[in-house]
């Protein structure tokens, strides 16, 4: 496969344009799946959101389960981009994107990473509204998904 | 030995610093953690409740009963809320 790439950034990113130029101009590509994450405001008192990451183990522990993906669903390419900082609702917080031969693959794949990142990548987010800062805690359904994989 | 020992998140702001040089002879997370308590009351605090808190050794998720033999940096959090 192409090498994965894997973005750490406080900037914001295109999804458009990483979109756009992902999976395409090659011949043993059938099936493109993206993903999109953004800041969530369920209470309507959210001002921001600030990500903490653990540099230098985030990319790590990317990387690892980036290869994981593309070793059991035969990835020709995948894409993983994730901020940190201060993010504001509405904001992408981050992407992932599979490439792969056929659809069932490259769903299962950017659904796994998508599984994975949430409760295997050293990020901590935390909320800040009218009330005071509250770090967002992990949710046990979170880690009960990682089973079915 | 000594250890690089990092702090995340709540743990970060419950012990006041991101990072230290710890000078420690403790063999197992879970003895480093025992010195660590006993220094101060906000290190006691921090690691009340290591069901809460999540370790990684040299950048590898670990857990509380491994050896620290070669290790170089120790590291202390909440789980993880990415995504």
């Amino acid at each position: 496969m192409a090498d994965p790439r894997i973005r750490v950034q406080a900037d914001s990113f295109d999804y458009g344009r990483e979109v756009a130029g992902f999976g395409t101009g090659r011949r043993d590509v059938g099936a493109v799946v993206t993903f999109l994450g953004v800041v969530r405001d369920d209470a309507g008192t959210l001002d921001r959101m600030e990500i903490e990451h653990y540099p230098g183990m985030t990319e790590k522990a990317l990387a690892a389960i980036v290869a994981e993906a593309t070793a059991r669903w035969a990835l020709v390419d995948a894409l993983v981009i994730h901020r940190h900082g201060t993010l504001r609702p509405g904001e992408a917080i981050m992407m992932v994107a599979t490439a792969a031969r056929h659809r069932a693959a490259a769903f299962e794949a950017a659904e796994f990473l998508m599984d994975y990142l949430k409760s295997r990548a050293p990020f901590w987010k935390k909320e800040f509204g009218p009330g005071g800062a509250d770090w967002v805690a992990a949710k046990t359904e979170d880690e009960a998904a990682l089973d079915r994989w | 030995m000594t250890l690089d020992v990092l702090y995340f998140a709540w743990v970060r702001e419950r012990i006041g610093l991101p990072r230290e040089r710890v000078e420690t002879g403790a063999g197992t997370v879970a003895e480093l953690v025992a010195e660590l308590r006993a220094r101060e009351e906000r290190y006691d605090l921090a690691f009340s409740d290591l069901e809460t808190l999540r370790v990684a050794l040299d950048q590898e998720l670990s857990d509380f009963s491994a050896p620290l033999a070669g290790v170089r940096e120790v590291a202390f959090f909440p789980p993880m809320t990415g995504g």
